[in-house]
């Protein structure tokens, strides 16, 4: 029993935390995107792109706040190229997403060697700061997002516009909303949240940037939110879960207990699965997800 | 005259032209648009280019490496095309090509001792039912709860990623892997797919991939299934219609796509490496690009596999000579989808721009405008 109890201390505590950070600030720009109606899978290449922005950010600029900055701005412009080719070209939106990974992936190495003339990762830079013990400061900011992104998709005017968009773009259009205004404001807030997953994981985390650091992130944090039924606090529920099995399994191999790491880690991907296939009540992507509010 | 056969053949032909025009005006888009990248970043784009063309043309040894980088990419193109055709998209290539790589490695490391006529082709049918498995996962979730297969298939890339750690990491010596070096046993010669360029890593899985591209040709554009497939994905509702079941082909064409895949994986294992890594390759990503602009034709498919052949074997060169980050490659896979989807959303913009002007439009430059779309040619 004495095995359990110290299983479960404060340090498995803190790293679910940390490692569902990342996960919630990604879930919560790729849910105001898909309630938009504009399907979302470039978030991992988003979240890259801020992870690198923040650490050129903070070496030029010497402050990781400013680094954070700049982190945000770059990864709404990012996004903002999604947005153009999905609402303004109306491309398929995998498929750009997919360029947009692609982009991420190659650009932020190749600039590194550009840079700092070193292949794969950049030198170390200064970290925002902790507001404990191995908790940094984005961390709150993190799980803080998910009750104003929920205030403000069901209680403001805003936000039950975006609803509509992503439930019927034709009606909404119909009643005078913008629908294409606001889905460009909504997938650029998603650059900007992804961008913030990103910075957690460089200015927030390690303190440098190293190639592929997202490690598919973004689609796990995609994942929460078809997991979480397009709502924010399941969205939340789905990241500690996905981060839960992380940390458990990090946990149960320092602590020497023989539990396979990757079952343990392919557990929460089966669950997504089931979810998807709807197994577990109803789950209900936006009725006008991928739809276009006039035709051509 | 002018009616007829005749023209109906001519316009099949302009529209195939107008459909090659726009992968290679992408292409040249995309290289364009890459140099003023490299420009800005300070590097010479005609002397990197330079570099990427010698590395991947200037010998023999070159010419086979460019070549044996073509193959996985033919694999992986064929398979989103197929299942782009039947209205998926699989993004979960890469799993699939774990699946496959994984099955062949496996068989082909316990060294069954089976003459090579036999091993070679078992392990590449083990490695086309693994991966044809994996992705008809995805086809069953899509046609029995309507689940999307993007999620899907993304969620089984990571499935596929733990199943092969838990393979390779395996202790207990029921399998023929080395959990030291995270791999599967070498495969015996025997076992190996030939080489076919002596002194060069190129082996006989370009010529599985150019079988696999042409049967798949047959497949889609001379057999019942292959039209049911194209009907499905240009509309469920028509293909309702026309009596064609969408659930039972969606599986099926997710089973060849995943298939292709699989032998991807599994040409990768037994050609070129001889074991499965406790890694993925990283040809998902690519295959979606390849695909794109091989309009989803198999035999395009092949032409921009060799591309993209050309361009990752040729950036080692133009790295270490002129010191241009061979990351440009995948910056390049990025903008030519860009450029792909752009040039689609041109075309519908010249319709939207015609009807607007109530001008009638020739049904022949209509149908151009529909070529342009990516995966939807007008020839069904």
């Amino acid at each position: 029993m004495d095995g359990i109890i110290d299983f479960f201390d404060l340090n498995l505590f803190k790293a679910v935390l940390r490692m569902a950070t990342p996960l919630v600030f990604a879930a919560m720009g790729g849910l105001l995107s898909e309630r938009s109606g504009i399907m979302n899978i470039a978030l991992e290449g988003l979240m890259l792109s801020g992870a690198f922005a923040a650490v050129v950010g903070t070496y030029y600029l010497h402050n990781p706040w400013w680094g954070l900055l700049v982190a945000l701005i770059v990864g709404g412009l990012t996004a903002l190229i999604h947005a153009f080719w999905s609402i303004g070209l109306r491309s398929d939106q995998i498929v750009t997403g997919t360029a947009i990974n692609l982009l991420a992936a190659g650009t932020t190495v190749f600039l590194i060697q550009r840079i700092w003339a070193q292949s794969g990762r950049t030198p170390t830079v200064q970290k925002l700061p902790d507001v404990a013990a191995q908790v940094n400061v984005l961390v709150p900011i993190a799980f803080l997002c998910v009750p104003i992104v929920y205030f403000f998709l069901k209680s403001s005017k805003l936000g039950l516009r975006v609803m509509a968009c992503g439930e019927h773009p034709q009606a909404a259009e119909s009643v005078g909303i913008n629908v294409s205004l606001l889905r460009y404001g909504m997938v650029m807030m998603s650059g900007v949240f992804a961008a913030a997953a990103g910075a957690f994981l460089t200015i927030g985390s390690l303190g440098l940037f190293t190639r592929d650091m997202t490690a598919g992130r973004g689609f796990i944090a995609l994942a929460a939110v078809i997991f979480g039924n397009w709502m924010p606090f399941g969205t939340l529920a789905a990241c500690i879960l996905f981060a839960g099995a992380q940390a458990f399994q990090i946990q149960a191999q320092t602590k020497g207990i023989g539990i396979s790491a990757d079952l343990l880690l392919a557990l929460p991907y089966v669950l997504t699965i089931i979810a998807i296939a709807g197994v577990v009540r109803g789950s209900r992507a936006p009725a006008g997800l991928g739809q276009h509010p006039t035709p051509n | 005259m002018g009616t007829g056969w005749a023209s109906q053949h001519n316009a099949a032909w302009r529209s195939t032209a107008v459909t090659v025009g726009t992968s290679i005006l992408a292409v040249t888009i995309a290289l364009l648009a890459g140099a003023v990248f490299i420009a800005v970043s300070g590097h010479d784009p005609i002397e990197s280019y330079r570099a990427l063309w010698n590395g991947a043309f200037g010998s023999r040894r070159a010419v086979g490496e460019t070549l044996a980088a073509s193959v996985p990419y033919i694999f992986g193109g064929l398979s989103f095309a197929i299942a782009y055709r039947a209205g998926m998209f699989n993004i979960g290539i890469e799993g699939q090509m774990v699946m496959g790589g994984l099955a062949a490695g496996l068989f082909a490391g316990w060294d069954l001792g089976l003459p090579a006529v036999v091993y070679v082709p078992t392990s590449m049918a083990l490695a086309l039912l693994a991966g044809g498995l994996w992705g008809s996962i995805a086809g069953v979730l899509k046609a029995a709860t309507g689940a999307h297969e993007v999620i899907t298939t993304i969620m089984l890339n990571y499935l596929a990623f733990r199943l092969l750690s838990f393979t390779v990491l395996e202790t207990d010596k029921h399998l023929p892997v080395d959990p030291q070096l995270q791999a599967t046993h070498m495969a015996p010669p025997e076992a190996r797919l030939p080489i076919i360029l002596s002194g060069t890593r190129l082996h006989a899985g370009l010529i599985v991939g150019i079988l696999a591209a042409i049967l798949l040709w047959y497949l889609l554009f001379r057999t019942t299934f292959g039209y049911n497939v194209r009907t499905v994905g240009l509309s469920r509702g028509a293909a309702a219609y026309a009596g064609i079941r969408w659930g039972s082909t969606v599986v099926a064409a997710m089973f060849v796509s995943g298939g292709m895949a699989g032998l991807g994986g599994g040409s990768e294992t037994i050609g070129l490496l001889g074991q499965q890594y406790n890694s993925p390759q990283g040809y998902g990503f690519t295959s979606i690009a390849v695909g794109l602009v091989g309009r989803n034709h198999p035999i395009g498919v092949i032409a921009a596999a060799l591309v993209f052949g050309v361009l990752r074997s040729g950036s080692n060169a133009m790295q270490n000579q002129v010191g241009t980050s061979r990351e440009i490659v995948l910056v390049l896979q990025g903008l030519v989808i860009l450029a792909i989807a752009g040039l689609a959303a041109s075309g519908r913009i010249k319709a939207w721009w015609a009807r607007r002007r109530r001008t009638t439009m020739p049904t022949d430059e209509f149908s151009n405008t529909i070529g342009v779309e990516p995966g939807v040619t007008p020839e069904l």
